[in-house]
């Protein structure tokens, strides 16, 4: 790879698997599940000729388990799967919270529940995606728009993981998966590549899951003389499982406090001509495309819309709604869901302003239209 | 004993609380002991060692040994075994399971790890039952007898785990009773020398639960029985499967060679540099 900059048409789920090479990703273990596969049929090609792995397990239970145990031997590791294996992952993606185990998990998220609809986009594993595993635990999950966005934002989903020892999730849909629009490949040589901390003290001195001020403790691979013991027990300092009140809260909340004292770097979002907007669309995925444009038609109308475009959906950004609402009037947010992160800008928002929301759930996206008639409804 | 008290201090935790969890009387030290004996007559380094467990009495055994030691999820061991050995294969990786834990929970693994020929090691703790929660029946549970959720009696049959393991694909299967700790010492030994996936099922005993709900005795009355019960393969090859019934074969099930999952990737990206994508 020079430096010049490359223009590709390619397809999201492809930009998935570039954006996971370029952040060093060596590992990948999957099953096969549409509208995700493509990810896998990519790497499986190129993970080989980069000295990478992958394979394809038995289900999507063993593939979170292979991915985890990649990751602890020290290499970057992900997955790719959609609604039905999302629910088989949880089992693990609670290992890798509770082990701290950096990884990435990325979710196309297709019509549900159950089988629901394989090939028709939907939104409606966002809250799973923030507590489809069990117990209390925080959780970073991103969220695409666009192609260029599926190359970046895996790209800092593996940042993120390897920064904060933490499993991150990455919501796709099905158009976003699928279509296929124009990439500018960045040199290698600009993108900022985050590698895991790993420990400088001898290994006598090691100790594995110490708090410390940024709340992550350095990760040693197995195999390097930091002999440790990892499990999905709640354990104390050193790894072992504890049942001491002392040393459990304190775990819990070193895993919370190690995201939530890192939000301005976890949260992203971008706003389009919120400065004046009497009402603003909170829209993320597929549905934030189709929300510009109608921005966009509100404006050729005289109507003031904004759009704020959430790229990181958990943990909430609170602070970028809350500036959206007391901007605006009215917030809509539209969602191919019967109300998710809806719900999240109700409770954020607390009467401030009033939240309007567009649900459709019949497997088609919500248009520019549809937005702009409620855009128009609700202003008028 | 001097022996012992060496190997106790080389390869136990000694930052770890014990006493270990398990009862009193129990076989699975004498399965974690025989691994360690075999450990450490190949003369692996502690460092090389990945010793990875599941959920149940099994699972709770790595985290009193000096290895890289992993307690995951029930059933998934060799999943996360699968992913370490293909990122690190230098590495040595040895899986601890229940009966429950390895064709119950974790069958559907079990039997494609066989199939499938990654260079991996699993150890198999079949006590009949599931111990940590309180005596319920699991796969390898005999007709007939009962559980905490066969109050009555078992009405299904058990699974044959080396025999499964044999038909799945393993390249190196073999069964041995703690009874026979000599014998287990030196069935792990050539497991862990073979290429490939081998299986070592281990029959032991849990009279705190099986035992005590079948009136089958004290742990030594058990022990007695794995004795009395044993056939080694050699023997059995030359008995009617009437006279095998009930009986527990031990020894070298099937000892082959089959192509390794990591020799058979390397050439895939042999072949992936060659064509240059």
């Amino acid at each position: 790879m020079g430096a010049e900059r490359r223009e590709l048409l390619m397809q999201g789920n492809e930009a998935v698997a570039e954006g996971a090479l370029a952040a060093g990703c060596r590992f990948f273990a999957g099953y096969p599940i549409t509208p995700s596969t493509e990810i896998a049929e990519y790497l499986s090609v190129k993970l080989p000729h980069l000295g990478g792995t992958f394979i394809q397990m038995e289900d999507e239970l063993a593939s979170m388990g292979a991915v985890i145990g990649a990751s602890l031997a020290g290499v970057k590791a992900m997955t790719a799967t959609s609604g039905p294996g999302f629910s088989l992952m949880q089992e693990n993606i609670g290992f890798a919270c509770e082990a701290e185990v950096p990884c990435v998990v990325v979710n196309v998220m297709r019509g549900g529940p159950s089988t629901g609809l394989p090939t028709f986009p939907a939104q409606g594993d966002v809250m799973q995606a923030r507590w489809g595993t069990h117990g209390d635990h925080p959780i970073i999950v991103l969220s695409a728009a666009s192609v260029p966005e599926c190359f970046s934002l895996t790209v800092r989903a593996f940042n993120l993981s390897e920064r904060y020892r933490t499993p991150i999730i990455l919501l796709l849909d099905e158009v976003v998966a699928h279509m296929r629009e124009k990439i500018t490949m960045p040199p290698a040589e600009e993108l900022e590549i985050f590698n895991r901390v790993t420990p400088t003290v001898p290994p006598e001195w090691y100790i594995p899951y110490a708090d410390t001020p940024s709340g992550v403790p350095p990760m040693a691979p197995f195999g390097e003389g930091y002999r440790y013991h990892v499990t999905g027990l709640t354990h104390d300092i050193r790894g072992f499982p504890t049942a001491r009140d002392d040393e459990i809260g304190p775990f819990i909340k070193r895993l919370f406090r190690k995201i939530s004292q890192n939000f301005p770097d976890i949260h992203m979002s971008q706003t389009f001509r919120t400065e004046d907007a009497e009402i603003t669309v909170i829209a993320y995925g597929c549905v934030a495309r189709s929300a510009k444009r109608a921005v966009v038609e509100a404006r050729d109308r005289g109507l003031k819309a904004g759009l704020l475009k959430l790229m990181t959906v958990w943990p909430f950004d609170r602070s970028a709604v809350e500036q959206a609402a007391r901007r605006s009037k009215v917030v809509l947010v539209p969602e191919m869901n019967m109300g998710q992160i809806s719900r999240e800008v109700k409770r954020v928002n607390n009467g401030v302003s009033t939240v309007e929301t567009l649900n459709k759930v019949d497997g088609t996206l919500i248009t520019p239209g549809e937005i702009l008639e409620k855009i128009t409804e609700v202003l008028s | 004993m001097k022996e012992v008290t060496k190997l106790i201090h080389k390869y136990l935790r000694h930052d770890k609380k014990f006493p270990h969890v398990s009862c009193p009387g129990c076989g699975n030290g004498i399965i974690l002991g025989a691994l360690i004996r075999a450990i450490d007559r190949i003369g692996f380094a502690k460092d090389e060692i990945v010793l990875i467990s599941g959920i149940g009495c099994s699972g709770r055994m790595p985290v009193y040994v000096d290895f890289n030691t992993l307690h995951t999820t029930h059933g998934r061991a060799l999943t996360f075994a699968t992913g370490i050995k293909l990122a690190k294969p230098e590495l040595t990786v040895i899986v601890f399971m229940g009966d429950g834990d390895a064709t119950a929970i974790g069958g559907n693994h079990f039997i494609h790890a066989a199939r499938r020929n990654v260079d991996v090691s699993a150890i198999i703790f079949n006590n009949n039952i599931y111990g940590m929660t309180g005596g319920q029946f699991s796969p390898t549970t005999p007709y007939g007898m009962k559980a905490t959720t066969a109050p009555y009696w078992h009405i299904e049959h058990a699974f044959k785990i080396a025999e499964l393991a044999v038909t799945a694909g393993a390249v190196f299967v073999g069964r041995e009773t703690v009874y026979n700790a000599k014998g287990l010492d030196a069935l792990i030994e050539k497991a862990l020398l073979k290429k490939g996936f081998s299986v070592v099922e281990t029959i032991t005993h849990c009279h705190i639960q099986y035992g005590r709900y079948n009136r089958l005795g004290t742990a030594v009355d058990m022990l007695k029985w794995q004795r009395d019960n044993s056939i080694p393969v050699e023997k059995a090859q030359k008995l009617s499967s009437e006279e095998l019934e009930g009986k527990i074969i031990t020894g070298v099930l099937v000892d082959r060679e089959l192509p390794i999952y990591q020799h058979e990737y390397d050439r895939i990206r042999e072949r992936a540099r060659e064509i240059a994508v």
